[in-house]
């Protein structure tokens, strides 16, 4: 056996069945999505929430069974570095989004108050 | 435990000068996990850009015109399938079997090559068939999104070649699985922005 204490901070690189398991689960998270959307089984203003609830949970479990961001990990200067990256990409997001949104609504030219 | 008495045994192995060897594998992958989360906000600017973008089409096509999802999935499949075999190559090295490792190094970069042919294609019909990135805003987004991803897998395959190398000629050292280490954190993260891809510009796109 060799490297039987692999690398502390992201813990081990986990056995075949955790790969396997994870593996699995992104099949079917990757899966139902495309056939929701392919298939047009739902409407477009329920599929668009049901896909990004799906990416959402399928980048927890890359998180958790391929990159090993379990217990430990979270609670090391790793987690540290991901909630940080996390808070900084919502005030990306909900920012850009919330700015660029009212100015689209308020800067038409439709919508200039006649000078 | 605590965040505090995660860190601090660290912290005194480096005051004591234990294990050093140790914690200098665990300083390099936490250096690149914190590199990696640099390249996550770099990928957020691009997918929050590609989003506010989206409609505007100038008159041209929309990615409902465009975007052909079976095609995507099978992108999808050759790089979800590439992330578990290069997981095999992470467990094949800390076995110590340096012919698996090989092997499955070898199959993971084949699937990245795949992966990289099809996105390449897809690129060149869609400049041939008038929609290149010079368009709209829509597509000089959607190539700046999808082209950085794709340079980011190219570049992950470079590294793949030459770490084939330095396994072939050194072996399982130490410092050659912190390099796999890196490599395959480095891999997974480009599948995990790969799921915000097929998400947001392909899946929302078309439906």
């Amino acid at each position: 056996m060799h490297g039987s204490h692999p690398v502390e901070h992201t813990g081990a690189h986990g056995d075949v069945r955790s790969y396997v398991i994870g593996f699995v689960l992104s099949v079917i998270l990757t899966a139902v999505p495309f056939w929701l959307v392919m298939t047009g089984a739902l409407p477009k203003d329920q599929a668009v929430p049901a896909c990004m609830g799906f990416a959402a949970i399928q980048i927890v479990v890359h998180l958790f069974y391929f990159l090993h961001m379990n217990g430990r990990a979270v609670r090391s200067w790793n987690g540290v570095a991901m909630f940080f990256t996390l808070l900084i990409l919502a005030i990306l997001f909900v920012g850009t989004l919330w700015v660029m949104y009212h100015m689209n609504a308020n800067m038409m030219p439709g919508m200039m108050p006649p000078a | 435990m605590s965040v505090q008495s995660a860190i601090l045994p660290n912290d005194a192995h480096a005051v004591s000068g234990h294990e050093e060897h140790h914690d200098a594998a665990g300083n390099v992958t936490l250096g690149f996990w914190i590199y990696l989360m640099t390249d996550c906000i770099l990928f957020a600017a691009l997918f929050i850009t590609f989003v506010v973008q989206r409609g505007a089409v100038a008159g041209g096509p929309s990615g409902k015109d465009l975007f052909d999802l079976s095609y995507v999935a099978g992108e999808t499949a050759l790089l979800l399938v590439s992330s578990f075999t290069y997981g095999m190559a992470m467990i094949s090295a800390e076995r110590g079997s340096r012919s698996a490792v090989m092997s499955w190094l070898v199959l993971t970069l084949l699937l990245g090559l795949g992966f990289m042919s099809m996105e390449i294609h897809e690129f060149s019909e869609l400049v041939a068939q008038g929609a290149g990135p010079d368009r709209s805003s829509f597509l000089s987004a959607f190539f700046t999104l999808v082209g950085t991803h794709g340079l980011h897998v190219t570049a992950g395959m470079i590294w793949m070649v030459t770490l084939i190398a330095h396994v072939l000629r050194r072996g399982l050292t130490e410092a050659n699985i912190t390099r796999l280490t890196c490599l395959s954190m480095f891999w997974h993260f480009l599948d995990v922005v790969w799921i915000g891809v097929f998400t947001i510009v392909y899946l929302l796109g078309v439906a």
